[in-house]
């Protein structure tokens, strides 16, 4: 159940897009598709919409073959990146619509919208137009709509990437809660890796039109597949001949076993963290990024040029570099 | 629209300084003087005298004009034509517009500017083409001098770029995600033209109908060589106007220019308020 992707090939002209995607989405979950631009996050999920149709494979939603089904009658809601707001509509005639096209009787849709409305926060923008709304105000719009024809799943194509990083937060926030509160199977496309682990139940990670890994937030942060995995999903240095994220590091002003020493060349405060770049005494080894909190290096007692010794803290993951 | 845009935003914001209280800065002031002027040299002063013209001959001119039959049956006729060379128009200006904004084809750069053919050829030498290709001597076998049939196909040849140029620039402005969105929602490919694309374009396509059908009421270069300017048949209002004229009647002439004026005026208000209603009832 939930949605099940088989064998699906998708190429425009010589650019291959998707090649043999093998995927199945579980029902009820809240599922990210990450990946970086270009990717083909995107187009599987415009075929997964039917907004788009894939060269090879099959589609199934909640069990049903939908490969040759057209868009409007797929059920399935979608948000673009950019609102697609009927702008000559009021908001509720915006959440209406898919109702109206279904000839609900009126009260219903009154009643519906009203709800809807209410869901999203936006009962007192009932009768404005798309144009008064702010950015995040719209996109919640948007998802009224989607919502309103009870869709038996809701695909959003990177839903927050044109807010601002506040909202964009809030937003994040309040669509797990709604998840929650809702929950029909969803599916988001994003190339921003903290959205993706701070919401998700499940993460796929796309890359080149293929799937690097698919699994919950801390298989993928603990167990990374590949080393694209792992330098997509947070920022990775190299410690000596492996991959590894530079708060893994445990950083030294006294001698002892380590993979490198050297001196602190680069000293780099942001808010709470300190980002150091050591440069190894050995030159086969490139620079080493290395991130403490403030109260760390005030207890070690760092300063920029101090000679310090490094090594994988105790339980830190890392991938052999290629 | 830019009213319903700006004002009830309703909240903390100061009030505005009153309207009346002028924010007009010296270069602002300057800048709109000698637009009023402009204006009013080239459009205010000539109709007003036009009106003045006809008005001082009191109302006997214009029932002795529009008492003329040959005079009516001009005037009718223009109008009619103009109605129908709009309607066609507005269809398939639109049409032609989605294809050029939507569709890609070997020779659209060509066509794109053929379009504009009809804006930049000098009347008469539209009505020389028209004649050697619809007149006695057509070439196609298609003989249409000296009919009705003569007015309406001088009107849409200078009138095709209206519609077509008004409706492009919206239909590229437009999302094709919009129209997705609508599929998604379960909406037909129909049902997404009328509900949302048509009331986009609805104002764009009432400017464009609008000035068609001003051009279509006013022409003369381009229909004169083919019409024959046969009374009762294909003599339009604005050759009427020149006959009056050469008659030494300028009074009559006036009469005829205002009536025009009325159906122009008429056809902007009526379109205006069409397009308001689809954009508004999507």
């Amino acid at each position: 159940m939930g949605i099940e992707i088989v064998g699906v090939n998708k190429s425009f002209g010589d650019f291959v897009a998707l090649s043999d995607i093998d995927l199945s989405i579980p029902s009820g979950g809240l599922t990210a598709l990450l990946g970086p631009s270009g990717g083909g996050k995107s187009t599987l999920l415009r075929i997964i919409a039917g907004l788009e149709t894939a060269d090879s494979g099959t589609i199934e939603i909640e069990g049903q073959d939908t490969t040759n089904v057209p868009a409007q009658r797929r059920n399935v809601g979608f948000v673009f990146q950019h609102y697609a707001a009927f702008k000559h509509m009021s908001v509720a005639k915006n959440v209406a619509f898919g109702l109206e096209i279904r000839k609900r009787p009126k009260a219903e849709i009154a009643r519906r919208v009203e709800e809807l409305l209410e869901l999203v926060h936006l009962e007192q923008f009932a009768h404005r137009l798309p144009a008064q709304l702010s950015g995040g105000q719209r996109q919640r719009m948007a998802l009224a709509r989607a919502l309103a024809i009870e869709p038996s799943v809701l695909l959003l194509d990177e839903p927050f990437g044109a807010l601002d990083a506040k909202v964009r937060k809030e937003l994040r926030d309040w669509l797990r809660r709604l998840h929650d509160e809702v929950h029909v199977t969803t599916v988001f496309v994003t190339h921003d890796q903290e959205e993706a682990l701070e919401v998700a139940d499940t993460i796929v990670v796309i890359n080149d039109g293929r799937i690097e890994q698919v699994g919950t937030p801390d298989d993928l942060y603990d167990k990374p597949a590949s080393d694209f995995v792992l330098s997509f999903l947070g920022p990775v240095t190299t410690l000596g001949d492996r991959l590894i994220r530079p708060h893994d590091i445990e950083i030294s002003r006294v001698e002892q076993a380590a993979v490198v020493d050297g001196p602190i060349t680069r000293w780099t405060r942001v808010g709470f963290e300190i980002r150091l770049e050591v440069t190894p005494t050995d030159a086969r080894y490139a620079p080493v990024q290395v991130s403490v909190t403030r109260t760390e290096a005030h207890a070690l007692g760092l300063h920029p040029g101090d000679h310090v010794w490094l090594r994988p803290a105790v339980g830190a993951q890392s991938v052999v570099s290629a | 629209m830019t009213d319903l845009l700006t004002s009830p935003s309703g909240t903390t914001r100061r009030r505005r300084p009153r309207r009346s209280a002028s924010t007009l800065t010296r270069p602002a002031a300057i800048g709109l003087g000698v637009g009023v002027t402009w204006f009013s040299i080239l459009v205010l002063i000539p109709l007003a005298l036009i009106s003045f013209q006809a008005a001082g001959g009191g109302w006997g001119v214009f029932v002795e004009t529009l008492g003329n039959p040959q005079t009516a049956s001009a005037i009718g006729l223009t109008v009619r034509q103009a109605l129908l060379v709009t309607l066609v128009n507005v269809v398939m200006g639109t049409l032609i517009a989605w294809v050029l904004v939507r569709d890609q084809f070997w020779g659209k750069r060509a066509l794109e500017t053929i379009i504009d053919i009809p804006f930049a050829l000098p009347t008469i030498v539209a009505g020389l083409v028209l004649l050697s290709l619809y007149g006695p001597e057509s070439p196609l076998g298609v003989d249409v001098s000296n009919t009705s049939h003569s007015v309406f196909l001088a009107l849409l040849f200078v009138t095709l770029p209206f519609v077509v140029r008004a409706v492009q620039p919206v239909l590229m402005e437009l999302e094709p995600e919009v129209e997705e969105a609508a599929a998604s929602l379960g909406a037909s490919t129909f049902t997404t033209w009328r509900r949302i694309i048509l009331p986009s374009l609805a104002p764009s396509i009432a400017s464009g109908a609008t000035l068609s059908f001003a051009r279509g009421i006013s022409e003369y270069g381009s229909l004169v060589l083919l019409s024959g300017n046969l009374p009762f048949e294909s003599e339009v209002a604005s050759v009427r106007i020149f006959t009056y004229v050469e008659n030494d009647n300028p009074a009559a002439a006036s009469a005829v220019a205002v009536i025009l004026l009325a159906v122009a005026l008429a056809a902007i208000v009526t379109l205006n308020l069409i397009s308001r209603r689809v954009a508004r009832h999507g």
